[in-house]
């Protein structure tokens, strides 16, 4: 069952949170997710123009109330290019509100792990409609049927996606795999960064499926952050903080050292690859792997943190999470690794994102049997 | 013969080479006018050698001072920046980002316009005149003297800025422009931003330049000067006059490659010791190892090549307490520490105090320091290495020893061995260092273009992307038969299967800098 955390009544996501939350939602990309600066930009832009939106707790949402995702999909180094944003996902979100004949009543992340923790904002400060504190993994995944919506019944599809030109496609599929692998040639085709929307649900749905309170819990771990580096150890902070949350409470810090290799390729659509990190003892290395985001951490072919429990890799100075491509050759670092929430270990969830998902023969083992069974 | 000059914010440094040799150096203070102080300096030198005016065939100089302008905000212009992505980006209009302070100088108007390119190289929308016009003559009424230019993936192709340019400037007779694809690499937002702060230093540059051009004059030598730039290679003045942003990291860099130089290692750690702090870099095949991280000056994110530094509160001016733990800086007399440094008769306790009691350095008085507790200055000393230690262990990638080069006015700090450290270097010419790395830059070029390995194999590829490379640094005044290639990065762009991002840095010596051989 998921965790829920208390309830709380709306308040606005205010401009002084947004650099706070985009680097909680760097944090909860688990390397993935792509670099929210520009989302953080995009939702400061839309919130000097059209006001804050308000932040509502899920238990505030009617059961009949129409909730539509915001996101972009794509590879990141396009979107820094062209700055997909607002437009792009309002086109895709108006066609698939047009073909369901109803309007968003509230917008609700597909991810809170990147930047599509951050468009959201952006796109219910536009419309004028509250955002909802939850997302469907409460961290980033890099194929649109991994959610918790996908896990507890609700289709991916009908899905839109669209480009700056407002050229949109919807998709409609027999299964969620069917359409992500639909969504990902609409990408390429349609010029490599698109807005996208899918998973139409109504209030109850997001109720009974989602993973709660993320933005809550992005928003606190970017301060637990920012707040450490002044008084002093940023990571203390992090522990401290994530050891009072619902689902991050298991957590550790697994390694520090330097990447000592790299490796990256395109495999399949996905950025794939692994990283070596050394300490200065002469210990054995760790090997974090990945596609898009960090699906094992390792420390001498033993495992130490899996998929779907979280991956981080951050500057071990400031505790800057880094992205899978921000990774460097020679950077000094720390290896963190978080529980996932609850709802996210069960057995049909772990069948979509589990270690066997992406191709990973070996069971799922939750953090806090590795780290307290060391 | 060539000189080597580091214009900074408080010095001026002067350095004579022929060759591989350091023929006379020397130090002066920086003038409000720049002209003089570089003039003053270079004479000195000349004197010095009894070298005259007409043996001298190149000058380098590396400055700090555009840098300095716009993290103080200074001597900087209103900018129009004029960006061609639509329909694409309109959720984030150009500056953006900027702190309001440098915005509210800087921002002469902002306009989006229709254009650029797609990732593939196609055209995101088709380039319209009658849009230019209207932009052309808006910044015409508006009287903005300095014009910044970006377009969606205008590193792929820069044909819409020059032609929107162009316009411009045909409506604006006189207006300066920046090309945002002369400028940065791929990343839209930064690399306007990159594009707009050099916009706003239009008329500095041109002032800077003349300044040098001037001191130069005064001293009768005809040859010609270069300037360096981020990454230690050289640019021409009149690029630097058009492109001060490109020298934005150069004063780093440079003492960096001076360290190199006058150690004669490629591969090691500087510490450069200056009054309040200590920079530690690492040298890499001879050049500074670069940041990773997105590099924010003076509160503005840009994609600038910039060395990879770490700085601790350590200099010679450092204010040394005694209390349960000694504590050295990160409070600092800095630039007075001539009068207020124990040894030089004043009353702070200072690292250079420390340093003179535990090694008998001499510099000014050391009478003044011998009645310091023996047991407080072994523990400050050890305090004082500790620190660079650590400092310089942070940089390090592996837990090997490495060897160490100590340069800056504060390098005396370090008198003993490091324990990071299996060899630590102090070169006689140390203070001018930043001059020297001026003297030896060499000119380099860049490519970062997106390959698709469908198309092209790898191999190809990169062979292609060294040769474009290699044929801009010719293009830039480099000997054709000595490029080296000393850097390639490939990044992998996500979701587009086979397309590949292609960094590729080529450098080569300046033809006009060769020497006795």
């Amino acid at each position: 069952m998921p965790s829920v955390p208390s309830p709380q009544s709306a308040s606005a996501v205010r401009l002084e949170d947004l650099e706070d939350m985009a680097r909680g939602a760097a944090f909860l990309g688990a390397g993935g997710g792509g670099d929210p600066y520009l989302g953080r930009l995009t939702a400061q832009h839309a919130i000097q123009t059209y006001g804050a939106p308000d932040c509502i707790s899920v238990d505030d949402l009617d059961d009949d109330a129409p909730v539509f995702l915001a996101a972009m999909m794509g590879a990141p180094s396009v979107m820094t290019e062209k700055i997909t944003g607002v437009d792009e996902i309002e086109t895709a979100l108006a066609a698939l509100e047009q073909h369901l004949g109803r309007k968003a009543a509230a917008i609700i992340p597909a991810e809170i792990g990147g930047i599509n923790a951050m468009l959201p904002v952006a796109i219910a400060a536009k419309r004028g409609v509250p955002l909802v504190d939850a997302d469907g993994m409460g961290r980033a995944f890099p194929e649109l049927q991994m959610t918790t919506f996908a896990v507890y019944g609700v289709s991916t599809s009908p899905a839109a996606v669209a480009n700056e030109y407002g050229e949109y496609q919807i998709i409609n599929a027999r299964n969620d795999k069917r359409t992500e692998d639909a969504a990902r040639q609409l990408v390429i085709q349609m010029g490599a960064s698109v807005g996208l929307s899918c998973y139409p649900m109504l209030g109850s749905e997001v109720k009974r499926t989602s993973v709660h309170g993320t933005i809550t819990l992005a928003l606190g771990i970017g301060r637990a952050i920012a707040q450490g580096r002044k008084d002093g150890d940023p990571f203390d902070a992090l522990l401290a903080y994530l050891r009072t949350t619902d689902y991050y409470s298991e957590c550790g810090v697994l390694f520090s050292g330097k990447i000592a290799d790299l490796e990256r390729k395109v495999e399949g659509g996905f950025t794939r690859g692994k990283c070596v990190i050394k300490n200065d003892d002469d210990g054995d290395d760790m090997e974090v792997i990945f596609q898009n985001e960090n699906l094992r951490a390792s420390v001498g072919g033993k495992t130490r943190c899996i998929v779907p429990d979280l991956i981080v890799i951050l500057d071990a100075d400031s505790a800057e999470p880094i992205t899978t491509e921000g990774l460097r050759y020679g950077q000094r670092v720390k290896v963190m690794g978080v529980s996932c929430a609850p709802n996210m270990r069960a057995p049909n969830a772990l069948q979509l994102f589990g270690p066997r998902a992406f191709g990973l023969e070996e069971e799922f083992i939750p953090i806090e049997q590795r780290i307290n069974g060391r | 013969m060539r000189i080597g000059v580091d214009v900074g914010g408080t010095n001026t440094d002067a350095v004579l080479m022929d060759g591989r040799d350091v023929i006379a150096f020397t130090k002066t203070a920086t003038t409000e006018d720049v002209r003089s102080g570089v003039s003053a300096a270079i004479s000195d030198i000349l004197k010095t050698a009894g070298v005259g005016a007409d043996q001298i065939n190149v000058v380098m100089i590396g400055t700090t001072q555009f840098t300095n302008a716009f993290v103080e905000r200074r001597s900087l212009l209103p900018v129009g920046v004029i960006r061609l992505s639509l329909p694409a980006g309109r959720g984030l209009p150009p500056m953006t980002d900027w702190p309001e302070d440098i915005r509210s100088i800087v921002d002469g108007a902002c306009y989006q316009a229709h254009g650029g390119y797609q990732y593939d190289g196609s055209e995101l929308a088709p380039f319209d005149e009658a849009e230019i016009e209207r932009i052309a003559k808006d910044i015409s009424v508006k009287k903005l003297t300095t014009v910044a230019i970006s377009s969606c993936f205008a590193p792929l192709n820069a044909e819409m800025e020059k032609r929107a340019a162009e316009i411009v400037a045909r409506h604006n007779p006189g207006v300066r422009m920046t090309l945002s694809s002369e400028i940065g690499r791929i990343g839209l937002l930064a690399r306007e931003n990159a594009a707009a702060m050099n916009a706003c230093l239009a008329d500095l540059s041109v002032k800077v330049v003349d300044a040098f051009a001037g001191a130069l004059k005064d001293l009768g030598i005809k040859a010609p000067f270069f300037i360096s730039q981020n990454d230690g290679t050289l640019m021409s003045a009149q690029a630097v006059a058009r492109y001060p942003v490109h020298t934005f990291a150069s004063g780093p860099t440079n003492s960096m490659r001076g360290a190199a130089f006058l150690s004669g290692l490629e591969d090691a750690i500087v510490v450069d010791i200056g009054g309040t702090t200590t920079d530690v870099g690492v040298l890499k095949n001879g050049f500074p190892r670069e940041s990773t991280a997105q590099v924010d000056i003076g509160g503005v994110r840009t994609n600038f090549r910039m060395p990879d530094l770490y700085s601790i509160g350590l200099g010679g001016g450092s204010l040394v307490k005694d209390g349960e733990t000694v504590r050295v800086g990160p409070q600092s007399v800095g630039y007075r520490l001539t009068e207020d440094a124990r040894v030089f008769g004043g009353k702070e306790l200072t690292a250079t105090d420390i340093a003179v009691a535990a090694s008998g350095a001499e510099i000014g008085d050391p009478n003044l320091v011998a009645a310091l507790d023996k047991d407080f200055v072994r523990k400050a000393d050890a305090e004082i290495h500790a620190m660079t230690d650590a400092a310089i262990d942070r940089m390090k990638t592996s837990a090997k020893k490495a060897p160490v080069i100590l340069v800056g006015g504060g390098a005396v700090l370090i008198h003993r061995d490091l324990q990071s450290a299996n060899e630590v270097i102090r070169p006689e010419a140390a203070p001018v260092a930043n001059a020297i790395g001026a003297a030896i830059a060499q000119v380099g070029g860049e490519i970062d273009r997106v390959f698709n390995f469908n198309e092209i194999s790898r191999e190809d590829a990169l062979a292609e992307a060294k040769s474009q490379a290699a044929r801009r640094a010719i293009e830039a005044g480099a000997r054709a038969d000595d490029i080296k290639i000393v850097d390639i990065d490939e990044i992998p762009l996500a979701y587009l299967a086979g397309s590949v991002r292609i960094l590729v840095k080529a450098v080569g010596d300046l033809e006009l800098a060769r020497g006795r051989q």
